[in-house]
């Protein structure tokens, strides 16, 4: 069955950016539409159960999860419209979005559409990668921080960012054992602070290292590494085997951009940000008049940065919408300072310059 | 591969435990939890057999996105089952292939 539906604003996707458009955009009064094709909002942060750091304003010292919660309740109390089970599948012609809903396909026809689809998960392969046992380092942590559920015992985790710190530390809270962790690069990319915690752990960070095989007959037995050179090419005779059932692949993001790109918003590509992903201007406006895009879809970063990012579109839409008071010059020149500082530091400046690319691209358009 | 015990940040909210089938076999499962990982933890960690190969394949993201964990759940087959809540007298099965369209006509 084919219904139709009509609102103000559409946002697509229900995570940190998704939820940070859609409560300040009803916050000036747009009548908002949230959905999400999950089956509870909140995105990934439902699997965040570490303390954020930074400022009081961005939650340092609350857990990923109760950021969701605190957020799902400002939502609901501003009148935001919340739909789950509801899967944006198609942009028409007309500027409308297809949602499957359950059995049925809903048209929503929406006078601004704010896309905060996310990002999914890298892989990279070798021999014996599709064995059952290998997987994202997010699928673990999924299963074990929000269903209780651990996927391995013996772990070997594939990458030293952020992701695969704290998905190592977080397995080993709940249980399982981590083998040790591989990085292809020289030095550990992600957190020193993260980095400390497993180390301290007696967990094992070998370095300029890679999977080269994954062995087992039903599932992940045993794991072959090896040394990698300066060309990232395995180096003879360096092999080591470690007995695993689980390798865990946290070898990055890339932004979601399918319905970005059926829209017909411009892309460009930073790696340092994921690869393509939809140019926007400075107040999250994508190159149609009519799609902002916000969160790991306009630059893979993490929450917090998603969040503001999520406010400062919804600001700008409501804006656009014709809804503004006194403060909203002030409140987006807030935000853009904010996500400034966000990209400050050494991990940050590199994200900062390519954010600085991708709104000078947009200008060019 | 199996239950946790005390997890030091999260309190866990016991569910309900219900039944379902696999593969032809009863078993009690914690309801509301996705079929993966109820399946999971109860050590079963393959969950179709591919159309060519006939290589195993399990649960790889974890949030429905990459379809590597679907199996036939009550006679529909490619049921993402990381994203699928497990329901009292649910039928899983283990996916051979591609999975049959007659068995969803029939199920429609």
């Amino acid at each position: 069955m084919i219904s139709m539906k009509q609102c103000e604003l559409l946002v697509v996707g229900a995570g940190p950016a998704g939820l940070g458009a859609a409560i300040e955009a009803a916050r000036l009064g747009v009548s908002v539409l949230l959905i999400d094709e999950n089956d509870t909002a909140g995105g990934q942060l439902f699997k965040q159960i570490h303390k954020f750091f930074g400022s009081k304003e961005h939650y340092a010292g609350t857990r990923g999860f109760q950021i969701g919660q605190a957020l799902l309740r400002e939502a609901s109390a501003l009148g935001v419209e919340v739909m789950l089970n509801a899967r944006a599948v198609g942009l028409l012609d007309d500027g409308s979005v297809a949602v499957q809903y359950g059995k049925d396909l809903i048209q929503i026809q929406a006078s601004k559409l704010i896309l905060a689809t996310g990002a999914k998960e890298n892989a990279i392969t070798f021999p014996g990668w599709t064995l059952p046992g290998v997987m994202t380092a997010g699928a673990a942590q999924t299963f074990s921080n929000v269903y209780d559920t651990l996927v391995g015992k013996n772990i070997l985790m594939v990458g030293s960012g952020n992701v695969g710190l704290i998905v190592s530390y977080q397995l080993m809270q709940a249980g399982a054992h981590i083998k040790g962790l591989v990085e292809v690069l020289p030095a550990i990319s992600g957190y020193g602070v993260h980095a400390g915690k497993i180390k301290r752990a007696g967990v094992p960070i070998w370095t300029k290292h890679t999977v080269l095989e994954a062995k087992g007959k039903r599932r992940v037995e045993e794991v072959v590494i090896g040394e990698v050179d300066d060309q990232r090419k395995p180096v003879y005779g360096t092999q080591k085997t470690l007995e695993v059932d689980t390798i865990l692949l946290a070898v990055g993001l890339t932004p979601r951009v399918e319905l970005a790109s059926m829209a017909g918003c411009r892309l460009g590509v930073e790696r340092i940000l994921g690869g393509h992903l939809p140019v926007h201007n400075q107040e999250m406006l994508s190159t149609k008049d009519s799609v902002y895009v916000c969160g790991d879809l306009a630059g893979v970063e993490e929450a917090n940065t998603a969040l503001d990012e999520g406010r400062l579109a919804g600001t700008a839409a409501a804006e656009a919408l014709g809804y503004s008071d006194a403060k909203t010059a002030d409140k987006k020149r807030c935000l853009v300072e904010g996500l400034h500082d966000l990209r400050m530091g050494t991990f940050g400046e590199k994200r900062l310059d390519c954010k600085s690319r991708v709104i000078e691209k947009w200008s060019c358009v | 591969m199996g239950n946790k015990k005390e997890h030091p940040i999260v309190d866990f909210v016991e569910t309900e435990l219900v039944q379902v089938t696999v593969d032809g076999k009863p078993l009690w499962v914690s309801e509301g939890k996705p079929i993966a990982a109820a399946l999971l933890q109860a050590g079963i960690d393959v969950f179709r057999f591919t159309e060519k190969r006939k290589a195993p394949r399990s649960l790889f993201c974890g949030i429905g996105q990459c379809n590597d964990c679907v199996m036939v759940v009550d006679g529909i087959p490619n049921v993402r089952t990381c994203v699928t809540r497990v329901q009292a007298g649910m039928v899983i099965e283990t996916q051979m292939g591609l999975g049959k369209l007659g068995d969803i006509n029939e199920t429609m």
